[in-house]
């Protein structure tokens, strides 16, 4: 191109007073809020080993995009999760993040798993409950070990049902329990006798009644739903409340058709829509089935994990399998539930990340406009919050879209390189536990992850 | 103490109702507040706050529940009625979608139609930065210095292959389509066409284009490693075939400190006779120049008054015998300024923000009896070495390159391997010491490594005009002052304070300092030129049009006043 026969159109990468001078002069200058990347970043385009990183990127955003996930059925999670089943006097608690000793676990996870082993009969006491999880008799793992994904505190145990979700073009499944709704609830870490009783109904009930409706409707396309939900605000997050409607509207007929007792299904749905954060347990395995393809891929640099246990905040790589990187977790800048304040608070927790690792959550915030308050109050401020991730992914979602880009995809596939190079982290809407066991939730907020996770998991993809 | 409660019928997000309610808990005399739609689940919340009134039991989900436990009732109704205000606050605000990139990649997703990427982030980054701008098929000026060498000629190598210009790095101006970039002026557009390796020389000419009525095609800065042995010239190669074929421009003008020979060479070679070209390489030998069939200009000054003289369909000779006129009339100038001096003041010190001018000073005043010592001299034998690090009275890392005479008393000189290379405290140790003049470029490292360029910030300089009227043997000081975009907004009104304590300093001794400056500048840039201008004259300083006029009348001075009192 010829420059000199065009209208000069700078970018500014630097002083500010090099972009007021060319606006001063009307050249119409488009200014980089530049930051420097990451300690320890370098130019990498392909492996030691001499694999060609961007087109194994190219692979595995083409996997994730192109996965299909439906809501295929439930169970028990002892029944339906590969290794799951109770062996050889073994019990098998799942948590949210990556792996943790019951030492280290955040009051949340501690009160959440005391209140599984209530509900599995296991203990009489929340006393002898944490006695029991303190003794080693239990054995502890991620839920992502489990092709499962858990909000919060994230915890599985064997008895609790879970909605089976199978990435219909991959064929492989995902798994999450059903959501109990806000307040005092297992997942923030509450174990209350009415907490135990909620289980007990939606294990009674609820479980029932779902999985009978699922029989009758035949599997229900949770991609799509979702894209629906972008559309109707939610960004499937931390608002769900476009996606629980949708999936009422789903569920309702084949609920009506396949329980006999009107009383139950009234019970169900109106349990459902007493939830704004129903669905959050969809997109969650929906997420995660879809990401499962991209794993393990050499030479992938893209995030298929992001999850936090209360704790420490970990991620996983394609090329780095199943190998954690992980960081302190951060405290989350929240708004806080009457009565609480920011010292109530626990550090970052839940395996819900996979919904921004999936290009969702605050991904999608641009679509959002409801909960804006989060990112600094205006629209703008969302649909910014969002073009930052751009930053930072591999590319634009075929089957998301955001109207208020224009029906842009939303930012998909983490690039552990651009986070190193720009500086910017994942950005996630979570929800706040109180980090004291027993007492659940405080808030909810936006929490950057921390960088060490990358910069870690960064050295690592050097010396593949 | 007293819990209120309003209920609404109206729905407002939760996100917005636990901002509201954090608001309130900010006011005076809250104990605790909840506003929140009233579903089953938020009265069980609101409920375990100790806040459940029979109110808010028997509120729908449906409906707005204010809840405010206070000092009294009077505090508890604000509080009620702040929420609402906020609550009815909240509407239609206008705002804009700017995009805010914070990548290169982003900011080319905005605006796919830029063609130039301006990078001066600190030079460690800056290489990556550009290579990408490359890669991406833009053309780059990349302000940043401490740019490792071999990735210069990498991207440098990279724009020819592509047919981009890669200006700099270290290219402190550019003008691009009339548009002024980084430290560059608000000239005219016009016919004259330049490349230069040297920042400040891109300034001085295109601003001296303009006194004489000339404007600019394009103004290309290479970068001052361009002509070096290791880089070859690519960018001033590539710019000058670029002005070639520029049908805008009809005379093109090359700038550079005196190139590397083989260098010199490859550049004189690309010469084309289709266009005048003018030569400024300060200091070099005409002679090749002249051979090339190329126009050679000594000064900055004279390459501009030839070019303008081409422009303007004359000679390029033209100019030169009226600058030698111009040139005579400095001696009574000089001889005016002389008689100002007091026996002992026989020294010229040079306090320079522009590194093209402080080389030129020095190209210039190379036959002055007494030697010239330079922090960037133009013989490495004349290097001024003592650059002495000393904290400053205000804790602050303060550099200079001498200790003030007061201190030496207290804390012996540092000792440094060329003891003789020290005239600085020659100077201020002996009232018989020999007469040396310094020129010192204050944009180089040793002055800006934590701290702004002296074009922006000109608080060192200042101090320094001030330490050097103190020494009794300062006869002349010589400054430059640029303008325009980039530098300080008003450079001669910030020097003033300085000035006036210099003269001060030296009156308490019986002596004057003789200040002779020139100014390189448009008029208009937004520091108009000819108000900078009398700035200047008013507080008494003598204002040459350029700063070869400007070092020609300061060696002049001490030149006589050497001999006068040599002799007398």
């Amino acid at each position: 191109m010829n420059l000199f026969n065009e209208p000069l159109r700078p970018i500014n990468i630097g002083l500010a007073s090099f972009y007021d001078s060319m606006v001063a002069q009307g050249a119409n200058p488009v200014a980089v809020e530049w930051r420097p990347p990451l300690e320890g970043y370098t130019e990498l385009t392909h492996t030691a080993a001499g694999v060609d990183i961007e087109a194994a990127n190219a692979e595995a955003f083409r996997r994730i995009t192109t996965g299909r996930p439906l809501l295929v059925g439930m169970g028990r999670a002892a029944d339906v999760i590969p290794g799951f089943a109770p062996a050889r006097g073994r019990l098998l608690i799942t948590h949210s993040g990556p792996p943790i000793a019951w030492e280290r676990m955040c009051g949340p996870t501690r009160g959440a798993i005391m209140g599984a082993l209530l509900y599995e009969g296991l203990a009489e006491t929340p006393e002898e409950a944490a006695t029991l999880a303190a003794s080693g008799e239990i054995e502890f793992a991620p839920c992502h070990h489990y092709g499962a994904v858990g909000p919060m505190a994230g915890i599985i145990s064997p008895s609790m049902p879970v909605f089976i979700v199978r990435n219909e073009t991959f064929g492989n499944l995902a798994y999450a329990t059903q959501n109990e709704g806000l307040g005092r609830v297992l997942r923030y870490g509450a174990y209350g006798p009415e907490v135990i009783a909620r289980l007990r109904w939606m294990d009674a009930v609820l479980y029932p009644a779902l999985a009978a409706a699922l029989a009758a409707s035949g599997p229900i396309d949770l991609r799509s739903m979702t894209a629906q939900a972008l559309h109707m605000a939610d960004e499937c997050h931390n608002r769900n409340k476009a996606g629980t409607s949708l999936f009422i509207r789903a569920i309702a007929p084949a609920l009506v058709q396949a329980v006999k007792d009107p009383a139950a299904v009234a019970d169900v749905l109106r349990f459902i829509d007493g939830n704004d954060h129903f669905y959050l347990n969809l997109s969650m395995p929906a997420m995660k089935a879809m990401l499962a393809p991209a794993e393990n891929i050499p030479g992938c640099t893209l995030v298929t994990t992001m999850a936090r246990n209360g704790t420490d905040w970990g991620i996983r790589v394609s090329a780095t399998g199943e190998r954690w990187f992980t960081a302190p977790a951060p405290l989350v800048e929240g708004l806080w539930l009457p009565g609480f304040t920011a010292a109530d608070a626990n550090p970052d927790i839940g395996d819900s990340a996979i919904t921004e690792t999936g290009g969702i959550g605050a991904f999608a915030l641009a679509g959002a406009p409801a909960i804006v308050q989060f990112v600094g109050g205006t629209p703008a401020d969302a649909l910014n919050a969002t073009l930052e991730m751009y930053e930072i992914t591999q590319g634009e979602h075929p089957a998301f879209t955001l109207p208020a880009l224009n029906f842009r995809g939303t930012p998909a596939g983490i690039d552990v390189r651009k986070v190193m190079r720009t500086g910017i982290t994942p950005r996630l809407n979570t929800g706040i536990a109180h980090r004291e066991p027993g007492l659940g939730m405080v808030g909810a907020g936006l929490v950057s992850a921390p960088s060490g996770c990358f910069a870690a998991a960064f050295a690592a993809l050097r010396a593949l | 103490m007293p819990i209120l409660t309003r209920i609404r019928a109206e729905y407002h997000d939760s996100i917005i109702l636990m901002q509201v309610a954090a608001a309130l808990l900010d006011l005076p005399g809250v104990e605790d507040a909840a506003v929140v739609m009233g579903t089953p689940a938020n009265q069980e919340i609101v409920a375990g706050a100790g806040l459940l009134t029979p109110e808010v039991a028997a509120a729908r989900p449906d409906d707005l529940v204010i809840v405010v436990r206070a000092a009294d009732e009077a505090a508890g109704q604000a509080a009620l009625a702040q929420a609402q205000e906020i609550l009815a606050r909240r509407g239609p605000r206008t705002e804009t979608t700017a995009a805010r990139p914070k990548s290169l990649a982003a900011a080319l997703h905005a605006a796919p139609d830029a063609n130039l990427v301006v990078i001066s982030v600190a030079g460690r980054y800056a290489g990556r930065e550009a290579r990408a701008a490359l890669d991406a098929g833009r053309h780059v000026l990349l302000f940043s210095d401490n740019v490792p060498l071999e990735d210069e000629i990498g991207l440098k190598q990279l724009a020819v292959s592509k047919g981009l210009l890669c200006m700099g790095p270290d290219a402190g101006t550019a003008i691009i389509n009339g548009v002024a970039l980084g430290f560059a002026n608000a000239v005219p557009r016009g016919r004259v066409g330049l490349v230069s390796a040297a920042g400040t020389g891109l300034q001085a000419v295109t601003t001296g284009l303009a006194r004489r009525g000339a404007g600019v095609s394009q103004a290309i800065g290479a970068g001052g490693r361009d002509l070096s042995e290791a880089v070859g010239g690519l960018m001033m190669l590539q710019g000058l075939q670029m002005l070639q074929a520029d049908p805008q421009t009809e005379v093109i003008v090359l700038i550079s400190k005196p190139p590397a020979p083989s260098v010199a060479a490859k550049v004189l070679a690309a010469i084309s006779p289709a266009k005048p070209t003018v030569v400024c390489f300060l200091g070099a030998d005409p002679g090749p120049i002249e051979a090339a069939g190329a126009l050679p200009a000594t000064t900055l000054a004279q390459a501009a008054a030839g070019a303008a003289a081409l422009a303007a369909g004359g000679d390029y000779y033209g100019p030169l015998a009226e600058m030698a006129e111009a040139s005579k009339a400095l001696i009574p100038l000089a001889e005016a300024a002389r008689g100002l001096l007091r026996p002992g003041q026989r020294s010229l010190r040079g306090l320079f923000t522009g590194g093209t001018f402080c080389y030129e000073a020095q190209a210039l005043l190379q036959g002055l009896p007494e030697p010239v010592y330079s922090n960037a001299p133009l013989d490495k034998a004349r290097k001024l070495e003592h650059v002495v690090t000393h904290p400053s009275t205000d804790g602050s890392e303060q550099q200079a390159l001498s200790r003030p005479p007061a201190q030496d008393a207290v804390n012996p000189p540092h000792t440094t391997k060329h003891p003789e290379r020290r005239p600085h405290e020659v100077r201020t140790q002996s009232k018989d010491a020999t007469v040396v003049h310094t020129i010192i470029d204050l944009g180089e490292d040793e002055f800006t490594q934590g701290r702004l360029h002296p074009m922006i910030d000109p608080a060192l300089r200042n101090r320094r005009i001030v330490e050097e009227a103190r020494d009794p043997a300062t006869a002349v000081i010589l400054l430059d002052y640029v303008l325009g975009y980039g530098a300080h907004p008003d450079p001669a009104g910030a020097s003033l304070d300085a000035l006036r304590a210099a003269q001060r300093v030296a009156a308490e001794d019986g002596r004057q300092i003789v200040f002779i400056a020139s100014v390189c500048g448009a008029e208009a840039d937004p520091q108009p030129l000819s108000e900078q201008e009398a700035k200047l004259r008013a507080a008494g300083v003598i204002v040459l049009p350029d700063n070869a006029a400007a070092a020609r009348l300061a060696g002049l001075v001490v030149a006589l006043a050497g001999n006068a009192f040599e002799n007398g």
